[in-house]
């Protein structure tokens, strides 16, 4: 199968979001790849805002069964949640599982007005009720395909297939 | 006996120090990093260890490691039972390994173990079965690792890197558990100078081994010193004719501000509490501007957030 350009993902996700997106809103990226997606929609869009990052780490589902992330990144929330206009930013939407660690992570900060998802990529397999508000791209991809977004050394980001575990 | 890591490389106890890698010890600090930014929160709370049993068993009286103990757990939303076990089931006869195993017909998930014998946490842990986590919280005279973690936490918070310090031990190094932990955290993590400072009869022989320097005289013991990490002098050290009196000791080894300015100007001071004031260190020093003792405790919850998490998910 044949990625379409990262580049032209991006601007099509960026484009529908500045239609419709209220000048109070923050963005909040989920650690790695969505807050990498986030800086980059922040920038694009020439937000002022301030910007968040999430590492939902301590909000997974499967702890129990491979125990906490070896790299756990600091949570930074430099905004009240109470109130706010959030816009969740994730590199890929699968399960749906991250996202919902997301929101109940964000929910332990205060009590937000909305909480809207944006995703670079939809590949289906949810096994969650929950759904972006801004999508990239829809993909169609096998169970045993993985892929994610990968920054390179002059900050540029690539979307990458491989074949999963 | 079986260690504290397990076959796949991971944490499955906490015991002691000694042994454990550079890579290992970063992983905890980092770790805890990410609790601090959790503990600042509106919500102190994540749902990480929801349903678990967390036995705090604490055959010595304790007030700061049993609380702070608690309290990571419940923020890490265990449900914690405290057991001050010098007042129960002990005097009735019974042995620690019965208690262990009546509480783990309880369903316990970790023990937290703080016991006069050195070993009790080890013992404790080649005794229970695969799933269950034990935490030393101080045995003896020999370790008390997380103590020594909060210390090396709170001097990366404020002194970054490890490669470059003058570290320097004060007090009773003998008896102290504490000591002995902080000197295997401080060399794994590449201090390139640990000293030690005290009286004779309170160094052990040999310290030396351990890659310390010792030092009998505060005078050049604390000369360019960047981290002073004092110890509580316990008072029966007195009756046993170690130590003439507690005012010979604090006029030769009390951290004064007089001494404290004959290490670096931007020194800190740490102490693990509880404090002796006039004793091993003057109040001028302990709500001075150099002292970061009050830090450490806040540290303290998040370092032990992150051992019960790291463990848990082993």
């Amino acid at each position: 199968m044949e990625l379409p350009q990262t580049r032209d993902v991006l601007e099509k996700l960026a484009k529908d979001i500045r239609i419709d997106l209220s000048a109070d809103a923050v963005l909040v990226g989920i650690h790695t790849g969505g807050a990498w997606l986030a800086e980059e929609l922040h920038r694009m869009l020439g937000l002022s805002t301030p910007l968040g990052m999430l590492d939902i780490s301590f909000y997974r589902d499967d702890f129990e069964r491979i125990g906490l992330h070896p790299e756990v990144k600091p949570s930074d929330i430099p905004f009240d949640v109470d109130g706010a206009d959030i816009l969740l930013v994730d590199d890929v939407l699968y399960t749906g599982r991250t996202v919902r660690a997301a929101i109940n992570e964000i929910f332990d900060y205060g009590r937000p007005a909305r909480i809207r998802l944006a995703v670079l990529v939809d590949r289906g397999g949810r096994e969650l009720p929950i759904e972006a508000r801004f999508t990239g791209i829809r993909l169609d991809l096998d169970e045993n395909r993985m892929i994610d977004l990968l920054r390179t050394d002059a900050g540029g980001l690539e979307l990458r297939l491989r074949p999963g575990n | 006996m079986q260690g504290q890591i397990n076959k796949n490389g991971e944490l499955q106890h906490l015991l002691t120090i000694e042994g454990l890698s550079a890579a290992m010890l970063h992983h905890i600090l980092d770790t805890a990093e990410s609790f601090v930014s959790v503990t600042e929160r509106e919500v102190k709370k994540v749902p990480l260890l929801r349903g678990k049993a967390i036995f705090n068993l604490f055959f010595e009286p304790s007030t700061r490691t049993r609380t702070t103990f608690e309290i990571a757990a419940k923020r890490l939303s265990a449900d914690v039972i405290n057991l001050n076990i010098s007042a129960s089931s002990q005097s009735k006869g019974e042995t620690l390994l019965d208690t262990v195993n009546n509480l783990s017909a309880m369903h316990a998930d970790m023990f937290i173990v703080r016991h006069a014998q050195s070993g009790a946490a080890h013992l404790i842990a080649n005794h229970v079965a695969p799933e269950i986590h034990v935490i030393n919280a101080g045995d003896g005279r020999h370790a008390h690792p997380t103590q020594a973690l909060l210390d090396m936490y709170t001097i990366r918070h404020f002194k970054r890197d490890f490669h470059e310090l003058r570290v320097a031990i004060i007090g009773d190094i003998m008896h102290s558990r504490v000591a002995r932990s902080q000197i295997h955290a401080l060399t794994t993590l590449g201090v390139p100078e640990v000293r030690v400072i005290a009286p004779k009869t309170l160094l052990p022989k040999g310290v030396e081994h351990l890659g310390v320097h010792s030092y009998h005289d505060m005078s050049k013991g604390l000369k360019d010193v960047d981290v002073l990490l004092m110890l509580r002098l316990q008072n029966e050290r007195m009756q046993g004719a170690l130590l003439p009196s507690a005012q010979e000791y604090f006029k030769y080894y009390g951290l004064t501000p007089e001494k404290l300015a004959l290490a670096k100007p931007d020194a800190i001071v740490m102490h693990p509490g509880p404090m002796n004031r006039g004793i091993e260190i003057d109040s001028a020093v302990a709500d001075g501007p150099q002292s970061v003792i009050l830090p450490q405790v806040t540290f303290g919850i998040a370092v032990r957030m992150a051992v019960m998490s790291i463990l848990a998910g082993s």
